[in-house]
């Protein structure tokens, strides 16, 4: 089957089975590879993409299903080529990742919590990345990442502290 | 991982939906698919044809009718999460989605494909049947309400025959003013599949006595159970501990009751009584609160 999909703002198409999942689809045909395969059966969350900007598991689709919604993986997120979205960066920054293998559906996640709630508390980032397993079991880090993310961008949205979505240069 | 080869057709309209299921017995409806698309990928379900229903608009949605709220079958859980009249009109069922799966599964998951996987330890299907719901399906020959009651027949089996199409639940609404629920769970991490949960909702007069009560408990063995015995020996009383205790172990006390390796038969007892207990004085205390 044909399918028509929207994908980081651009139209792709593809010749699926039924069967192919969505993350299937945008690994196998569109090379974005950036959108892990764990569990397959949608307990693991390292498959999150952005459905209309809402996460959702690209292992519970099918590429059949996708059409009319708006997808955005981890690629379609940093602002310009070579650049991190403030996110990303607070993720490096504060140790969010380390084999890295759940970090795009955390970052997918935090993304749509940090659009939606710019001023989370711990619970708040608790109970929207709980659907996302990590398992270096890292959790101490990343939520401390997602929470250093709200705080720039809530510094970044303040008058007189520069442009959105430019984080100050940061340490490595 | 990867689900049998099947076909896949998207319906313009529920007659149309429900001549396809009629068609061929190995077609089976996907929604949010956030329960069949698991049991696919493990291959145990294995249709030779998915008819998607998502995007009928028909069966989508949350409406007011008499005494009852009426949810669509593919009304998204998150929607029903967010809304105002299901957050006034049924607490109980407001009350339950932070442990339906999570953030991301009640985005796509919705309340009738919930209802229709009739998993015996899902939280939708155990309100459905606290409250006592009518769930609406429809095939080629017309549409039936089917009783909670009589709908979960056993894990993942139930009372919808092969060629129907679950459309819209219907959960009645209370008319007393003093209503209270409570609710608890015991899983391995907070939205893992419940070990246990127990749901109840009470009235209350304006003297403190109990004039309507419901409790059920999830997770026990083939189907989510409602303790009427119980229910019935708590009416008129003031839903003191005593009177809870006994008449949830007395109703509890024949009532077939599966273990596994997560959890034996006497832990599913034991904590089911005890969460049953801890529902109910929740809901008094709630009730309790409520104004005169």
């Amino acid at each position: 089957m044909k399918v028509d999909l929207s994908v980081n703002g651009e139209a792709r198409s593809a010749d699926v089975e039924p069967r192919k999942t969505l993350l299937d689809c945008l690994r196998d045909d569109f090379n974005l590879t950036g959108s892990h395969t764990g569990c397959e059966h949608g307990v693991c969350g390292a498959c999150t993409v952005l459905l209309d900007g809402e996460p959702a598991r690209s292992c519970l689709m099918f590429a059949v299903q996708a059409d009319g919604y708006e997808i955005t993986t981890i690629e379609g997120i940093a602002p310009a080529p070579g650049e991190l979205s403030v996110i990303q960066d607070a993720f490096c920054e504060m140790h969010g990742l380390q084999c890295g293998y759940c970090t795009p559906g955390m970052v997918l996640t935090a993304t749509a919590l940090l659009r939606d709630n710019p001023q989370p508390t711990r619970n708040d980032i608790v109970e929207a990345i709980s659907g996302n397993i990590c398992r270096c079991t890292g959790y101490g880090q990343i939520v401390e990442a997602i929470a250093l993310a709200a705080q720039r961008l809530a510094l970044a949205n303040a008058p007189k502290a520069g442009k959105p979505n430019a984080p100050k240069a940061h340490k490595r | 991982m990867k689900p049998v080869p099947f076909d896949y057709i998207r319906p313009n309209s529920i007659e149309e939906t429900c001549a396809l299921l009629a068609q061929d017995g190995d077609t089976r409806v996907i929604a949010g698919g956030q329960s069949l698309v698991p049991m696919l990928a493990m291959r145990l379900a294995r249709p030779t044809r998915l008819v998607d229903i998502l995007r009928l608009p028909e069966l989508s949605g949350i409406r007011e009718s008499g005494n009852s709220i009426v949810i669509g079958a593919t009304t998204r859980q998150a929607a029903a999460e967010r809304d105002p009249l299901i957050a006034a009109k049924l607490p109980l069922l407001a009350k339950i989605f932070p442990w339906v799966g999570h953030p991301a599964t009640r985005r796509r998951g919705t309340i009738g494909g919930s209802i229709a996987h009739a998993d015996p330890s899902a939280e939708i299907p155990l309100v459905a049947l606290t409250l006592g719901a009518e769930i609406v399906v429809r095939d080629t020959h017309g549409e039936t309400a089917i009783k909670a009651s009589e709908f979960f027949l056993g894990p993942m089996v139930s009372a919808i025959a092969q060629g129907a199409l679950l459309t819209e639940i219907r959960f009645p609404v209370w008319p007393q003013k003093r209503v209270g629920t409570g609710f608890h769970e015991v899983n391995a991490r907070h939205s893992d599949f419940a070990f246990v949960c127990a749901t109840a909702q009470v009235a209350l007069d304006d003297a403190g006595r109990c004039t309507a009560c419901a409790v059920g408990i999830g997770g026990l063995g083939e189907f989510p159970v409602r303790l009427d015995h119980a229910a019935e020996a708590l009416i008129g009383t003031d839903l003191n501990d005593a009177a809870m205790t006994e008449a949830v172990d007395a109703a509890m006390a024949d009532l077939d009751i599966w273990g596994d390796l997560h959890a034996s038969a006497d832990y599913r007892r034991r904590t089911g009584g005890v969460l049953a207990r801890r529902a109910l004085s929740d809901a008094r205390q709630a009730a309790a609160a409520r104004p005169q």
